[in-house]
This record gives C-alpha cells, structure tokens and sequence, in this order.
C-alpha cells in the first residue's frame, strides 16, 4: 500500500516537473520573440539614429536612406479613417443589440457580427481589390488611382466593426439595472435613458472598445497591401480640397514590413526590424491605454 | 457631477416637450435599426460578392486538382487545402501541447498553496508576455519567424518555418484560453476529488480537464480559424510555391496565401473568389462549431 | 488502481512536447540530394518553373521547388545557404559582391523588360527621355507625350525588385523613381494593377505581357522577342542563377540541362531571349 502510494507520488512530481518545463518554454517563446526583434531592430537605432528614423522623411533603401515618417503618417491616417467610419456605426450596433432589438433580430444580426469577426482579411483585401478600389476611383479627381487611403480605411472599418461593437455590447449590458430603472422611473423616454445615463455609465467601455479598434487596425497587413497602393509618401490632398488626402495613396507599417522583408539584407533588414518595433510599441501603447480604461470602469 | 443620473438632464415637464421627446426617441431608434442593417449590409456585400463571383467557379475539379502557376492562374485549390490542413495540424500540434500544458501549470500548480514564491512571479510574467502578445499585430510573429526559422537556422521558407512561427502566433491565445476554461472548474470538483484520495494529476486528468473540455476545444476550434485565416505570417515564412509540399522543409501556400496571389498577381479573379468562398464557408462551420460548444457549456453550468 | 493511466499520460504528454519542440530533428534525413531548392526573382521563376518540370520529367526522382521573394532575396538565399539556387534579375551589386565573393553567377537567359500601359491609353510608344520624365514625376499628364489631358498613374515595384533595379539602370539614369508610384511587390501584381487602372503606366518582364495591357514601343523600337534578341530593344538585361561556390551534383545537372539545347528551347518557347 505504501509503496503503490509513493509510486504514484512520484509520477505526479514527474507530471509537475513536465508540466513546470512546458510552462517555461512557453515562456521562453513569448519572451523570444519581443527579444529577437529587438536585437535585429539594435543596428538600424544605432546607425540611424532614433529622431532620424522616426522623422525622417525618405524611406530608400536603394540609397540607405531610412526615415520611417511616411508610414507612420500612413498608418495613423488610415486608422483614423477606419475609426471614422467603424466607430460610430459600431456603437450604435451595441447600443442596438443592448437595448433596443428585439431577441429575433438578435438571433440574425450576432452571428452576422461573428461571421464578420471570422472571415480572413485576405477576403476583406479581396472585397476591396474587386469592388471598393474600382467605386473610389470614380470619384472625379486629377490623379485618384482608387488605391490608397480611402479604400483601404473602409475595408478596415469593417474589419473593427465587430471589435468595437462586441465590446462595447457588453459594456452597455453592465450598466446596472438601478441606472435605467431610476431614469425611467423620473419620466424619461427610453431613449433618454440611453443617452443620458447608459450610454455615460458604459463609458470608459466603449472607450476600451474603440482603442483596441484601433489596436486591430494598426496590426491589419494583408488587406492593407491590397488595397492602399503601397507608395512610400507622406499623403497629401490630391487638390485644394483637404478630404482629398483620403485619395491618396499611402504605406502603413505592416505593409512596409511585410512589403519589403523578404528583399532586405543588412541594415535594410534592421531597419525592417525597427518597423517592427515601432508597430509594437504603438500598439503596447494603445493596448495599455485600453487597459487604463478598462480598469476605471471597474 | 459622476452620478449618471445628473447627466440627463430635461426630463419632459411639459405634455408638448413629452412629445417632442417621444419624437426624438423614435428618430433614435431608427438610427440604431439602422446601424444594425448596416451590419448585415456590410456583412452581404463582402460574402454575396465573394459568394456571386466565386461560386460558378466551385466544382470538383476545383477542389481536387493543384494549381498549375502562370500569369492566368491554371487549376484548383488542392495542393493549397492540403498545405493549409499540414500548417493546421503543424501548428496546433505544436501550440496545443505547449499552451494546455502551461495553463494546466499556471492554474493548477503554481496558483497552488504549495506552490513556491518563485512560480507565482512566474505566473505573473507569463501572464504579462501573454497579455503583450495577444494583441501584437500577426506581421511581428511573421518578422520573429522569417528571422529565426528561415534565415537564422536555415529551415528556409518551409511548412517548418511556418508551423513554428504560426504556433507562436496562437500560442498567447492557447495559454489564455485554456486558462479561462479550467478557471470555470469549480474549486469544489477539485476538494472533492482529492478528499477521495486521488493524487493531484488523477484530479486534473479525471475531473478537471473532462469539466474544462469544451472551453479548451473552443479554444482550439477558434485556432483552427485562426490558422486558416492568417496571411501575414505565412506570407513572409511559408514561400508561396504551389506544389504540394513533400517534407517539412518544402514551401506552399495556404488558401488564404493562394487567395492572395491569385488576386494581386493573376487575372483569374473569379477563382480567387472561388477560394474565398471555401474559406468563408470553413469560418463558418468553425463558427457553428463554437457555437455548439458554447451552447454545451452554457447547458451544464 | 489509477497508476496505468498516469503512467499513460505521462508517456503521451512527454510524446506531445517532443513533436512540439523537436521538429527539427526529423529534417535532417530528408536533406539527401535529391531535392533543389530555388528562391529569388518573381521574373525568373515562372521560367525556373518551367525548366524545373521539364527535368523532373526526366528525372522523376528529383524534385524541384522554386520560390519568389525577389532578386535580392536570391542573392541572400544562396550565399546564405537557404536556398540551392538564387534567382535575380539583375547584376549582382559591387557591395553584394565583395559581401559574398563565393557567388557564382549564370546566366541563362536575357529578358526584356516592357512599357506597359493600360489598354484606354492612346500613346503608343515613348522615347527612354520622356519615360524617365514620366517615371521621375516631372511628367504628370498624358497630354505632355501627345495623349489625352488626364493625370499619369505610375505603377513601380518596390526596391530590391531586380526589374525595377534593371530599369532605373537602363532608363532613369541616376534619377529617382517618384515617391507617387503606386508599389507592388512583384511582376504579376504590376500587371493586374495597370491593367485595371485607366491611365496608368508600369514596367515588367516579357515574360508576363499578354492582351491584358498594351506594351508601348521605346525609342521607336516594339516590344517584341526578336528585336529584344538583336539588341535593338534597349530594355534588356540578364536572368541569373546563383549557386555558393562551384556547382556540383544535382545542381550542377540541372544547371548542364538549362544552358543546354533542352534548356533554352524552353527559355526560347517561354518568351525570353536564350543565351548563346
């Protein structure tokens, strides 16, 4: 008896002793990856300097010439496009499935959401190469390609929609009862209600909600590359009118990466790299602010 | 002025500005039914003109014969279903393992009161890397991959190069989610168990992975689609020949990979609607699948 | 009662972490020679395709797996040993050479590169002055080379593309390719790109023309295969194959059947221009 009892202690130190090495594997994995990229990043922060790289204007490699600022510009202009266009209408979407549709209606439209969630970005790139691209170009303007910061804005504005909208969802959904109740109890509309107490009580939610929309925008390359025309400028307005800017086409982040990584040798390849951990230190940017807002809520 | 209550203020005193009000709130509302018809728009836009263009294209001959390369995009999807189904096994054999495993540890061993000093700060860094890289865009995954796999030891751009990188990209995910699945274990099953006399890996294998199989088989399942969705990583580790791969060390292209091939570089749009619709119709079973599961989960708890 | 299954579990999870983290052990036998392995160029690899089915129908035990990424990726590949073979389309580089002096370089073919417009485009054929003009961003408008009065859209690849290395070699001069270029990251994406954008212009291989886009004429001279093989088309530069070091074994053969008769009747019936 005592020692089929030992026998079995000691398999369960053996599993725990398997189980601790795959838990620092794992670890080891995760911490890996942000170090590599930071090793292969070192060169071109040193050769290049931190505010040349970051400010600099002319990406050439031809010409070791590495100013990351039209990217940046590109990345930025185009997840405020997204934001522009997603944000609103997947607010709204929350606010709609929390309060508003009645179960049926819910029954169509989550799993809809969820589908939207789901399909590979290639196909939104694909939805975009084939119709969205073709449609802007018929705008009336000197030098509109129908590539660039428009088309690639509303493929990402559908592509955080479900973002946005699932998280604010349940934000909405977490308001406490008492909130509406006491509204509604002092006479006022449903849709006062929402307004003036719901949707200010969910606040700092929809707020987590729309950074972390931008957080998947930011991070969004295959569809990008599709569809935004890849030129390495820092967009202007195609003509007098501001908007225009829109038309123009752009490079994000992601796209410079994925775009040139596999042509690039030496301290191209580093500064391929530094990209990389610019992108990253973005989106831990945003992703902590996300986090900030979460936490106030709570 | 943080009470919500304070923050809507003229509430309708009067009958006039009551109506004016209910006014207001039918305009809402059609705002809101129609930012949820926006959705389903948005949603049959991208799937009909995937599905209306695509699926003429679909047939057996399709589905069953490889590409065929050149500038007109020749043949099927057949070697790029097959390549995607190797990245899947490759991927979530390798991930799976390693990120259960890890969960298993985190919740059940170093969250324990025997547990040491040293584990629990493990757990926290772990769960600090895990939380850092679920929301790093897949393009870095894809860097980390192309640096380490195909060019630092030389696995080329391989299905090997891809699995690798593609299970650091669902690794965070695995960790994460297997996590949550055995948090949901009652702390009962486990007292009960071991108030039996089980051993503690008895306890984990009989009752608390078997209480926690449906969480781990979502998380996996929703792997699964990540795997067949992601571009980005395979675009830059993978290679893009369309052969059928014949070792590990041999490139490919998944569907998703071929999709974008077809559509940057050939005139054979329609079949690169054809492959998306394949996909699409893969998501949705994924879902379904999920679905299900979720409904199993919902029903016992 | 319970131990067979611990024991069990123990045995498959050690099972499972090994497939997890030891993959790479099993690679290692697979490596005999009977594989090559290609990488590089976008413009050479529908050829390298082409070459390599017709010797793996020779040799059905050989197998040959080629590869894009580009011309510098090629030149990567092969001196560092990720690849059998790199690809390019352009001439190795003074700093490429010094970095990998044991590069041997074959070429196996000459390709033009073509001029091509979007099918709306009335020109027909534009001087390499006027092109460099048009490339550089300091002609705008259609209407300047005698077409219609509409923007011009420029289609490039990217750096590091051997086409676009070989093109600002042959027609820009020095001059820099403008920052407006839509970008794309290999020949076919060039193609599809000018042949759906109205007023839009690009470059690419001969390899890829067909009736998709219109292919101008350059200093008067048409685009076609034989003026390109008697040098009268100015656009004209080598396909290279790279190998690390002096080829030997499979390589080497299927090296032998490419410069062959065999070979470059196929270099010859693919469009390109064979080396003699």
């Amino acid at each position: 008896m005592k020692g089929k009892k030992s026998e079995a202690f000691w398999a369960g130190r053996v599993i725990e002793g398997i189980l601790l090495l795959d838990a620092l594997l794992a670890i080891v994995v995760i911490f890996l990856i942000g170090l590599l990229i930071l090793i292969e990043a070192w060169p071109a922060f040193r050769k290049i300097g931190f505010v040349p790289f970051l400010l600099g204007k002319e990406w050439r490699p031809g010409k070791e010439l590495y100013g990351l600022l039209p990217m940046i510009v590109g990345s930025i202009l185009v997840t405020l496009g997204a934001v522009t266009l997603g944000v609103p209408i997947g607010v709204a979407l929350a606010t709609f499935l929390a309060e508003v549709a009645p179960p049926w209606v819910q029954k169509v439209v989550r799993p809809a959401i969820e589908l939207l969630a789901g399909i590979p970005s290639v196909v939104y790139g694909l939805f975009g190469l084939a119709v969205l691209v073709p449609l802007v170009r018929q705008i009336p303007v000197p030098g509109n390609s129908g590539f660039g910061l428009l088309s690639a804005s509303v493929v990402l504005a559908v592509m955080i929609l479900p973002t946005v909208a699932n998280i604010s969802e349940d934000a909405i959904r977490s308001v406490a009862r008492e909130y509406r109740e006491g509204s509604l109890a002092l006479g006022a509309t449903h849709w006062q209600t929402i307004i003036g107490v719901v949707l200010p009580a969910a606040r700092s939610g929809i707020v987590a909600a729309v950074i972390l929309g931008i957080g998947r925008a930011l991070g969004e390359t295959m569809a990008m590359i599709m569809v935004i025309g890849n030129s390495v400028i820092i967009p202007k307005p195609l003509n007098s009118n501001p908007l225009t800017i829109f038309l123009s086409q752009a490079r994000t982040l992601t796209g410079n990466i994925a775009v040139e990584i596999s042509y690039a040798t030496g301290l191209h390849e580093n500064a391929l790299f530094a990209t990389g951990v610019v992108l990253f230190i973005l989106i831990m940017l945003v992703n902590s602010m996300a986090h900030l807002a979460m936490r106030r809520r709570s | 002025m943080n009470d919500p209550l304070f923050v809507g203020q003229g509430f309708p005193s009067t009958r006039g500005q009551y109506r004016w009000e209910r006014l207001k709130q039918r305009l809402a509302f059609t705002l809101l039914w129609a930012s949820g018809a926006i959705a389903i728009l948005a949603l049959l836009a991208v799937v009909i003109t995937v599905v209306l263009r695509g699926i003429g294209i679909i047939d057996l001959e399709f589905l069953f014969t490889s590409p065929r390369g050149g500038i007109s995009g020749e043949g099927g999807i057949f070697s790029t279903i097959v390549t995607t189904l190797y990245l899947v096994i490759l991927t979530l054999g390798i991930a799976t393992p390693l990120g259960v495993g890890a969960a298993i540890y985190f919740v059940e061993y170093a969250s324990d009161s025997h547990g040491k000093k040293v584990s629990a700060y493990m757990v926290q860094v772990a769960r600090f890397g895990v939380e850092t890289l679920a929301g790093v865009p897949s393009i870095i995954f894809g860097l980390f991959g192309y640096i380490l796999f195909v060019s630092t030891l030389h696995f080329g751009f391989s299905l090997l190069s891809a699995g690798l990188a593609g299970a650091c990209l669902i690794l965070p995910v695995s960790i994460r989610t297997a996590e949550e699945a055995l948090k949901t274990v009652p702390r009962s099953y486990r007292e009960a168990s071991l108030a039996l006399g089980a051993t503690k890996w008895q306890t984990i294998w009989k009752v608390v992975l078997p209480a926690a199989g449906p969480g781990i088989a979502t998380g996996i399942i929703l792997n699964v689609g990540r795997v067949i969705s992601e571009t980005a990583v395979f675009y830059v580790t993978l290679g893009g020949s369309y052969k059928l791969p014949s070792s590990l060390l041999s490139g490919g292209r998944t569907m998703a990979l071929h999709l974008y091939y077809l559509a940057m570089e050939t005139k054979a749009f329609d079949k690169a609607m054809g492959t998306g619709v394949v996909l699409i119709i893969t998501i949705v079973v994924i879902n379904l699948i999920v679905r299900y599961l979720s409904a199993k989960l919902a029903a016992r708890g | 009662m319970q131990r067979p299954w611990t024991k069990l579990l123990g045995v498959i999870l050690i099972a499972l972490l090994i497939t997890g983290c030891g993959g790479k052990t099993s690679n290692e036998s697979s490596q005999v020679q009977k594989q090559i392995s290609v990488a590089g160029s976008t413009t050479v690899q529908p050829l390298a395709e082409k070459l390599a089915e017709a010797f793996m129908e020779k040799h059905p035990d050989v197998e040959i797996t080629v590869q894009g990424g580009g011309s510098s990726v090629g030149i990567k590949s092969a001196a560092g040993g990720i690849a059998d073979i790199g690809a390019a389309s352009r001439e190795l580089k003074e700093s490429e050479k010094q970095k990998y002096p044991d590069l041997q370089v074959f070429v196996i073919a000459y390709d033009g590169i073509a001029i091509i417009v979007h099918p709306g485009v009335e020109v027909d054929g534009l001087t390499r002055k006027q092109l460099q003009g048009i490339f550089a961003g300091k002609i705008t408008s259609w209407k300047e080379v005698g077409g219609a009065d509409k923007t011009i859209i420029v289609v490039a690849r990217e750096e590091g593309s051997g086409t676009r290395a070989a093109f600002e070699e042959l027609v820009m001069g020095g001059k820099q390719i403008t920052g407006q270029a839509i970008l794309q990251p290999s020949n076919g994406a060039v193609k599809k790109t000018v042949a759906s954008t109205p007023y839009s212009i690009g470059f690419l291989s001969f390899g890829y023309l067909d009736e998709e886009v219109k292919a101008l004429a350059v200093d008067g001279v048409a685009p076609t295969k034989e003026n390109a093989a008697q040098k009268r088309y100015p656009l004209v530069r080598p396909l290279n194959l790279l190998t690390k070091g002096t080829p030997s074994g499979l390589v080497k053969e299927w090296l032998d059947f490419i410069l062959g008769p065999e070979g470059q009747k196929i270099v010859q019936s693919e469009g390109y221009i064979p080396v003699k």
